[in-house]
């Protein structure tokens, strides 16, 4: 049977940051396949450039060298513009602080990238609620964050990610700022995510137990990958 | 209209903060729109002078008299169709600080030349036939109580004496730029008492005002008439009313300069301040704008949030100025009236008004703008964390 090609590829991906009239390198000659329906952890120590290649990957920063090829699509080569409209229909991006929009009730922040899409008001409404059930918050929908505990508002915040059913979610740090229940509720989520709806996960995070919830986890050490476990 | 709502909730998350730009807001477009009345004001006389009539008056200076005499021969130069002419009295009502205009003006042909100046057909009758008849505008009769058929005494100044009247009309104006504070009354009671005091000023005429067959030929009339007076005893200056009364305006020049330059301080002041209220707002929500750019959202919807947000709070201030403009103007202008009797919030300062809150809105949200379109996604995602 022939081996699908990997949803993601990186070839010789390199990325440095200028502080002042220092060159820092970041990621240094990385590359990594990852096929569709997996579920990765990228693990290392702060300043390892976990989050550098997550957002590469995501489309929010640019590499210095390389390729990054993603659902057969070069995002090197696309211009802002593109790369904008390339990010709202292939990424759901998953914040550790979770980042919603606290003028807007729970439902609007689920809707607020549809807002992207030609889909008419009512059927923004319906997908919305949907993207809530589906992260078991249908009855808090018209809520704001500001009455909503760390964990739901992370669960607004996936169901956020997932409404305009991306390619990919990314997660940096999902459950950085929950408690210990609140954030394995925030991983049986994201499992459940990859396992039901086959969703691509990358997830950047420091915390060994929940690296354990992926399928496949790697190692970034001073912008190098240098391993890998299953 | 999802966008829209977001605006507003913008708008008014920092609910004091935007009350207080808001006022901020509202009391400049008021000073604003004030001072800007004030300027109109003072051209009032310019912009409700007719082009169909001309000034003549002493080449020296308007205090020097013309001889009764030059009215025939005014009459018989081309062009012209209608003479009429007056005296500035300067009468006092009582008190020196009662002022209102007041001339003496031959009733017939003035009327005739100031279709403006409305009075029932009664009121004009009367005055036509009745030598201590005058006439008085409304607001100078509403100022002192005033009504038809009430005698008046003013204590001449450039005449000496009591001089009586019987108020024979109370007139209106027909636009709103109508001056409607003046008093005038029959010249023949004015030069039959001279002839009898003071003979040798008897028979002078401060200015003749002309009206002309055709508005386009009002230079070449003009100067035929100053032609036909030169080298004699009293040579003439002619020219239209407009360029007569801005002569009386740009001998107060400055000051009109120096209120309009007022004006527009006030609007750069409340532009800094609309800007700084901006640019705090944005740098608040670096976070939330950087979210929308992960999401997907182009520059152009950062954009048109945030001037969507300046415009919301610029606009609204500007409309609650617009309003306060009017019993403002009401209030200053019956304060002022003895001053600037035609005191009106005419739609061209409205329109300035709404132009200035365009602009104070526009320059108020460009930096915070260009600032969010260029902030990295990945550099603002950092500061967050």
């Amino acid at each position: 049977m022939p081996v699908p090609p990997p949803i993601v590829s990186i070839r010789d991906v390199s990325k440095s940051y200028r502080r002042g009239s220092q060159t820092l390198p970041v990621l240094q000659n990385i590359a990594l396949d990852i096929a569709e329906g997996t579920f990765l952890a990228l693990m290392g120590p702060s300043g390892s450039g976990k989050t550098t290649l997550l957002n590469l990957i995501a489309g929010i920063d640019k590499a210095d060298s390389g390729s990054i090829t993603i659902g057969g699509i070069d995002i090197m080569t696309l211009s802002e513009t593109a790369l904008a409209a390339w990010r709202s229909t292939s990424v759901g991006f998953i914040f550790q602080f979770y980042n919603l929009i606290p003028v807007l009730n729970a439902r609007e922040n689920v809707e607020l990238p549809l807002l992207l899409t030609g889909l008419s008001r009512k059927e923004r409404r319906e997908h919305a609620e949907m993207a809530l059930q589906v992260v078991n918050l249908a009855d808090r929908m018209d809520h704001f964050p500001s009455e909503l505990s760390g964990g739901q508002q992370q669960r607004v915040a996936i169901a956020r990610a997932v409404v305009t059913d991306p390619l990919m979610l990314m997660a940096d740090e999902p459950t950085g700022d929950l408690d210990r229940t609140s954030a394995k509720d925030i991983l049986d989520l994201i499992c459940r995510l990859n396992a039901e709806l086959g969703k691509t996960i990358i997830m950047v995070t420091h915390d060994p137990r929940a690296a354990e919830r992926a399928h496949i986890i790697r190692n970034l050490d001073k912008g190098v990958l240098n391993n890998v476990s299953d | 209209m999802f966008l829209i709502k977001l605006l507003f909730k913008n708008a008014f998350r920092h609910k004091l903060r935007t009350a207080l730009t808001i006022l901020g807001i509202a009391i400049a477009i008021l000073a604003f729109g004030l001072l800007r009345t004030v300027v109109s004001a003072w051209y009032s006389g310019v912009e409700a002078s007719s082009a169909s009539r001309l000034v003549t008056r002493n080449a020296i200076s308007l205090v020097f008299m013309l001889p009764s005499s030059y009215r025939d021969k005014i009459r018989q130069i081309e062009g012209v169709k209608t003479v009429s002419w007056g005296n500035w009295f300067g009468g006092i009502y009582i008190d020196e600080k009662n002022f209102f205009p007041n001339f003496a003006v031959d009733p017939k042909t003035y009327l005739e030349l100031y279709p403006e100046y409305l009075l029932s057909p009664d009121e004009k009758t009367a005055f036509l036939h009745n030598r201590k008849g005058c006439v008085v505008g409304r607001l100078t009769a509403r100022k002192y109580g005033w009504k038809r058929g009430d005698s008046v005494t003013l204590k001449g100044t450039i005449f000496p004496g009591n001089w009586d009247f019987v108020i024979n009309g109370i007139y209106h104006g027909r636009d709103k730029g109508t001056d409607e504070s003046q008093f005038f009354f029959n010249w023949e009671y004015l030069n039959e008492s001279m002839k009898k005091t003071s003979p040798l000023r008897a028979e002078q005429i401060g200015f003749f005002i002309l009206g002309i067959k055709n508005p386009d030929q009002a230079a070449e009339v003009a100067a035929a008439i100053d032609r036909s007076f030169k080298n004699s005893i009293s040579e003439t200056i002619t020219e239209t009313e407009k360029a007569f009364q801005m002569g009386f305006v740009s001998m107060t020049e400055a000051i009109v300069i120096a209120v309009q330059l007022v004006s527009f301080v006030v609007i750069v002041i409340i532009m800094a301040v609309a800007a700084n209220t901006m640019a705090m707002s944005a740098r608040e929500r670096t976070s939330e704008y950087v979210v929308f750019k992960t999401l997907g959202f182009g520059s152009y919807h950062l954009a048109g949030l945030i001037f969507g947000e300046s415009f919301v709070i610029t606009l609204t201030g500007g409309a609650l100025g617009i309003l306060a403009t009017f019993p403002a103007a009401k209030a200053f202008g019956d304060a002022m009236s003895t001053f600037l009797p035609v005191f009106f919030v005419s739609p061209r300062t409205v329109y300035l008004d709404v132009l200035a809150s365009v602009i104070v809105a526009t320059s108020a949200a460009i930096i915070p703008a260009v600032r969010v379109i260029h902030i990295g996604i990945a550099e603002g995602l950092r500061k967050v964390a």
